[in-house]
């Protein structure tokens, strides 16, 4: 009896693990493909070259290209979802009525559930058309559009956590700023949202991570022309937009072509895990306690 | 004090309140119109993906293989392939993530190891999901050589959304009352027995509402079966877990890269059938969510 406990505490532990293998296996295999990929490649050219055309016949790696378009997308993305996310969470945390709520969280979540790959055919074949009489010069594959869709993706995300931050918030401290006569903005504005202050920097510094991640909406509309520019109207390439490029071919294991997606995938994995590792740190280092 | 100043004072006190009343009612109308924007954005991407793909939803359009000409094309490979993927993905996630969230709830709340994988957890939820498929490509395409299977997808897939699960599942059980899990132990029965008898079935729905919810995640998902070398083109229905296989987001995808206006017809069609998937996925879980709520409160 006592064996068959300890047999079945053993199997649930190993299931455990395996998330722990899994961020073993992810650490394991980049820096194993990364290094191999140091080997042919000076690293000095890899982080400071401003060229990316590994195939090419005359390759150059210069990461720097996939690097700004990723960038360029990334900042376009949270200059849509930063205001209107945190404008949402404190329209729904201190205006709106427990019904509107009750509807309208739902759905966000649908926004937030749609596949990317529908944002990409959004994001191509909608949003750029309706833009382009708006911006002559913008191509049919630019930064713009995908960036703005992102955004919209995104701002589920932002508006969720960011209420979820100022709800959290003790009704005490509303009830002070309205005795003092303060209005509803006065204490959104005032009170609630410095005193969330840290769960929303932890929020946006997520959403930021997630557009960076973010894949096939950037692989659909951008196009696939890494340069270094921070023009929206012009074709670019993404980091992730580059290894979906180079997966849809017919690259064989054990070339350079090959080890470039992971050399980029690695510089991906450092990138979003400082920034989710920064969300967390933030949240916890600087969260206000109410007793 | 006269009492020129404290009329001339209050005047102004008035002016000031209206100020603020106005300014107050200025902000909650941003803040509408900000929230009205947001949902009108999903308005506008369910009409364009409604108006370019209903003309081309068909039974032919569900059951027919892939095509050259676009008009003949049909998702019946990427929707098989799909549906075949998902259960091979909840067959792997779900008793892996269930058995670790078990473990870290129920057994090894205090120790070290347990306080690893936690966070180890959180920080995987946030890895990108192309991430994982370069872990796939490398670990179950190349080292294990399965090639571009549905294993391969499936086992990708699966440790994608095996945070999700976990996330869940701890949630669930950490809901089940401690008295419930006392009266067990004081009946005799051991840790296992508990939590198989008593802790399990009353975390049920609610562990099923997570599991949907992470399932409908990978059945959108394109970029790491992209990654592990899921195929474009398959004129044939997936018969082993060692096929080579399409999915619905792959299918959309090689539509929408192409110029021709027709197959983006078609790609705004397989996109409706992979809404009405999701929908229909997360309706039963909300379905699912709210059963459970009212009968707890009952």
């Amino acid at each position: 009896m006592r064996r068959h406990e300890r047999l079945i505490e053993f199997a649930l532990f190993l299931c455990g693990l395996v998330s722990v293998g899994t961020t073993v296996g992810i650490v394991v295999v980049l820096t194993a493909e990364t290094a191999a990929f140091f080997r042919e490649v000076p690293v000095v050219e890899f982080l400071t070259g401003t060229q990316w055309t590994p195939l090419f016949a005359n390759p150059r790696f210069g990461v720097w290209p996939l690097v700004l378009g990723t960038l360029l997308v990334s900042g376009i993305a949270m200059a849509v979802a930063l205001p209107f996310g945190l404008m949402s969470a404190i329209y729904l945390s201190e205006y709106a009525s427990p019904p509107v709520r009750r509807v309208v969280k739902p759905v966000l979540e649908v926004l937030a559930g749609v596949p990317t790959v529908v944002y990409g055919y959004f994001a191509l074949l909608f949003v750029t058309p309706i833009l382009q009489p708006v911006i002559p010069s913008l191509a049919g594959f630019n930064a713009l559009s995908p960036g703005i869709v992102m955004g919209i993706m995104i701002l589920p995300l932002v508006s969720s956590l960011s209420e979820d931050a100022m709800r959290s918030v003790p009704d005490g401290l509303r009830e002070g700023a309205y005795a003092l006569g303060a209005t509803r903005m006065q204490t959104a504005l005032t009170v609630v949202v410095p005193a969330a202050f840290s769960g929303i920097t932890a929020a946006s510094i997520l959403a930021v991570s997630r557009a960076i991640g973010e894949t096939m909406i950037v692989a659909i509309a951008a196009g696939q022309q890494p340069r270094a520019t921070l023009d929206p109207r012009v074709p670019i390439e993404t980091m992730t937009a580059y290894i979906v490029q180079v997966s849809l071919g017919d690259t064989p294991a054990g070339t350079l072509e090959y080890r470039t997606i992971f050399a980029v995938g690695s510089l991906l994995f450092l990138g979003t895990f400082g920034l989710n590792l920064a969300s967390t740190w933030i949240r916890e280092r600087f969260r206000e306690v109410y007793r | 004090m006269t009492a020129g100043t404290t009329a001339a004072d209050s005047a102004a006190t008035d002016r000031g309140n209206v100020r603020r009343r106005v300014l107050d009612r200025l902000f909650q109308l941003v803040g509408l119109i900000v929230l009205a924007a947001a949902l009108l954005a999903l308005g506008t991407l369910l009409y364009s993906v409604l108006r370019d793909g209903m003309g081309r939803l068909s039974w032919d359009f569900l059951t027919s293989y892939t095509s050259r000409h676009a008009s003949e094309a049909g998702i019946l490979p990427a929707l098989a392939g799909s549906v075949f993927i998902v259960v091979l993905t909840a067959a792997m996630a779900v008793p892996l993530g269930v058995g670790a969230a078990i473990y870290l709830e129920e057994y090894g709340t205090q120790s070290r190891m347990a306080r690893l994988i936690e966070l180890n957890i959180a920080n995987l939820a946030a890895v990108p999901s192309i991430i994982y498929g370069l872990l796939g490509l490398a670990v179950f395409v190349r080292a294990l050589a399965f090639g571009g299977s549905i294993l391969a997808g499936a086992a990708t897939l699966a440790l994608l959304v095996l945070p999700v699960v976990i996330l869940s599942t701890r949630e669930a059980l950490r809901t089940v009352p401690l008295s419930l899990r006392e009266a067990s132990y004081a009946l005799g029965a051991t840790r296992w027995q508990t939590i198989r008898h008593q802790v399990l079935p009353v975390a049920a729905p609610g562990i099923l509402t997570g599991v949907i919810l992470a399932l409908s995640r990978a059945i959108g998902e394109t970029a790491p079966v992209i990654t592990i070398g899921a195929l474009t083109y398959v004129p044939f229905l997936p018969d082993s877990v060692w096929s080579p296989f399409t999915v619905l987001p792959i299918q959309i995808f090689n539509w929408v890269s192409r110029p021709q206006p027709e197959f983006a017809r078609n790609a705004a069609a397989a996109s409706l059938v992979l809404l009405a998937l999701l929908l229909s996925m997360n309706a039963a879980a909300i379905w699912l969510r709210d059963r459970y709520q009212t009968r707890r409160r009952s």
